[in-house]
């Protein structure tokens, strides 16, 4: 086991920045989700742990090592290809064995050990096929059970669990998290799902664009989003993100949008000594519930969609003629036939704010 | 039904075209299977009557055109061993270093080698040949037809090679092989297929050859069959039909055997894909 750490590290390609600037450090026995949107440099950070790719600047750190242009094999990490790469001309037995014969181990037990790996993660009965003769699910479970047959001091997942069914991935997933509670693996994660993110990641780093936006616990990132870019890529469905006018009149902050009713609100700190313009208001659906026509906070509109997800449902209503549009997540116990107007109340202690750069707005006592 | 008939007779045209095309390409064959077991073989097509063995144990008791068919083997397998074997290393550092400008090289290394297997060479071939003090030796032979194969069949390669995801070579290294280890593994066995159409290929160019070892040999106990096959031409240089019918048939099964081998072994497959 051991940390990670990354300082100051960027790689270009060509003329193309594709990470920039990467300051942060996975602790000894944590498990770090990335997690951002397709292209935003996850793999590219990941290929720089495993030393595939060489930083163009910036030093990359494995415990008290600098290992920034240490060869792949003599780090001591195994790694979960987001390809698979799996060897085709291996049967499955020796292509999750191959780290174990690398180290020497004689055929009998490194089998014995591909075995156990492989019952795990279910695909032990397939043991004498080709990677070519299973399906891109039993790849993928493959290629986890070859990172995961040696002890290494970090890991490094790359999507393992993105072609699996509904039911493989909770399994699967449910296994990472025993190995990280029961073992205390160092685990570097990437990932799209945010669901995935927090389930299993100790710290989420939320990156955009080639930049770690927030670096912080599943928690933190869903009570406290840095910027509107996490705010809206971090939940299920999203956080809800409205356009307001803001003014403050009388020591106290009034927020306009259009079907918006918002009692004024006290300043927050960093409020105080700027004009604030317009701000952006953050709700997250989870936080909505019916409210009466006359409810202080209040957001109305016209029914857009309503979608049952069993014991949940999804109202969405568009306040304005335009795209403007809100969802809200309420028991269906509670959605009664709804059809027309719609109005939805609120807490204002769920209010996030955002400024015009879409960074928070700390409310006091943040 | 007229549209019926019209396409009938598309059919019946097409096939009787397509066959009428076959037959023609056909024809030389045949007469290559038949005129050796024919002892009074002429240019014209014959069936055998009867089928004999003459023709053979005439060309076998010529010593000379016996003994060509092992230098052939010889030096067509020492020029194939060194073309692979250099190929695939040279086109797998090409394909997978991030060496600036490895395209340009191989493109005019490729421009070269038609030069130097070309008989525009031939003088200057034959001049460093000499003064490396190698002339006349089946090593001449060897090294010459490797220089002038090698940027083909290494443009071959490399594209091959580009072809394969580099990420078995960086799994296996994550798992803990070096370099060495992961090409030998991961990365040797996935070429693999593209080796075997180098070898084949390289093959057939040098067992086929005439004038580089014509030029580079002197003595006759080195002469490949290639060369050899002239001794079944009378002194006023018309060809002994029969003769050289029989021998041409042992000539051509090496490459035939390579083919069937290579096939039965590896099944021929270019491109990731087609298996014969
Ligand atoms: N070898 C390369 N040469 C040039 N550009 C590259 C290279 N590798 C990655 N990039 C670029 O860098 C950016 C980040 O790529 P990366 O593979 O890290 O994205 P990602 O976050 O893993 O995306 P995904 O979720 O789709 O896998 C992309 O815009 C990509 O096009
Ligand atoms: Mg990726």
């Amino acid at each position: 086991m051991a940390s990670v750490k990354f300082e100051n590290v960027t790689k270009r390609f060509g003329g193309f920045t594709a990470t920039e600037g990467l300051d942060f450090e996975v602790g000894d026995g944590e498990f770090v989700c990335l997690l951002g949107p397709s292209g935003c440099g996850k793999t590219t950070t990941l290929r720089m742990m495993a030393g595939l790719e060489t930083p163009s600047e910036g030093k990359v750190w494995i415990g008290e090592r600098d290992v920034t242009r240490v060869h792949p094999k003599d780090r001591g990490i195994s790694m979960v290809f987001q390809d698979y790469a799996l060897y085709p001309h291996m049967a499955l037995a020796d292509n999750i064995a191959y780290p174990l014969k690398v180290r020497g181990q004689p055929r009998p037990e490194r089998h014995a050990e591909a075995q156990r790996v492989a019952d795990v993660l279910q695909i032990g009965h397939l043991l004498d096929r080709m990677p070519a003769q299973i399906s891109g699910g039993q790849q993928q479970r493959t290629s986890l059970a070859r990172a995961l047959v040696t002890p290494s001091d970090v890991y490094l997942f790359d999507e393992p669990l993105s072609n699996l069914d509904a039911k493989l991935r909770l399994d699967a997933r449910g296994f990472l998290n025993h190995l990280q509670r029961d073992m205390g693996i160092t685990a570097v994660y990437v990932t799209h799902d945010q669901a995935e993110a927090m389930a299993l990641a100790t710290r989420i780093a939320v990156m955009d664009r080639g930049r770690i936006v927030q670096y912080a616990p599943p928690l933190e990132i869903y009570r406290r989003p840095a910027t509107t870019f996490v705010a809206n890529f971090v939940g299920n469905p999203p956080m809800n993100l409205i356009e307001a006018e803001a003014r403050i009149e009388g020591g106290q902050l009034h927020l306009q949008a259009p079907g918006l009713h918002l009692a004024p609100l006290p300043v927050p700190a960093a409020l105080a000594t700027r004009a604030p313009g317009r701000l952006t208001l953050g709700v997250r659906p989870e936080h909505l519930a019916l409210a009466a026509p006359g409810a202080a906070n209040r957001i109305e509109g016209r029914l857009f969609a309503n979608e049952n997800m069993g014991p949940e449902t999804l109202v969405t209503v568009t306040r304005t003629e335009g795209e403007a549009r809100l969802t809200a997540r309420i028991f269906t116990d509670e959605a009664p036939r709804l059809s027309g107007a719609v109005a939805f109340g609120f807490e204002a202690r769920h209010l996030h704010l955002f400024d015009a750069e879409g960074l928070r707005v700390p409310g006091d006592g943040e | 039904m007229t549209d019926h008939l019209r396409q009938f007779l598309g059919r019946a045209g097409f096939a009787f075209f397509t066959a009428l095309i076959g037959a023609i390409f056909a024809l030389p064959l045949v007469w290559f299977l038949f005129a050796p077991f024919n002892s009074r073989a002429e240019l014209g097509l014959a069936i055998p009557e009867p089928f004999s063995l003459s023709n053979f144990r005439q060309v076998l008791e010529n010593s000379f055109a016996i003994r060509a068919l092992g230098n052939s083997l010889i030096q067509s397998v020492g020029g194939t061993l060194l073309v692979a074997l250099a190929a695939t290393l040279a086109s797998y550092a090409l394909s997978r270093s991030p060496l600036p400008g490895k395209r340009a090289v191989t493109y005019v290394l490729l421009l070269f080698s038609s030069v130097v297997s070309g008989s525009a060479a031939m003088v200057p071939i034959f001049l460093m040949i000499t003064r490396a003090g190698i002339i006349d030796t089946h090593l001449s032979v060897i090294l010459v037809f490797a220089g002038g194969l090698l940027p083909t069949a290494m443009f071959i390669l490399r594209d091959f090679i580009d072809g394969i995801p580099r990420s078995y070579e960086e799994s296996a290294m994550v798992a803990g092989a070096s370099p060495v280890q992961a090409f030998f593994d991961v990365a040797l066995p996935v070429i693999r297929p593209g080796v075997v159409v180098v070898v084949v290929w390289a093959f057939v160019n040098i067992w086929g050859s005439f004038l580089i070892p014509f030029i580079l040999l002197r003595s006759a106990e080195k002469m490949p069959a290639s060369v050899a096959i002239y001794s079944f031409y009378s002194e006023a240089g018309t060809p002994i039909v029969t003769l050289l019918a029989a021998y041409a048939l042992l000539y051509s099964l090496p490459v035939v055997l390579l083919y069937l081998f290579v096939s039965w072994k590896f099944g021929f497959r270019f491109f990731g894909g087609i298996k014969a």
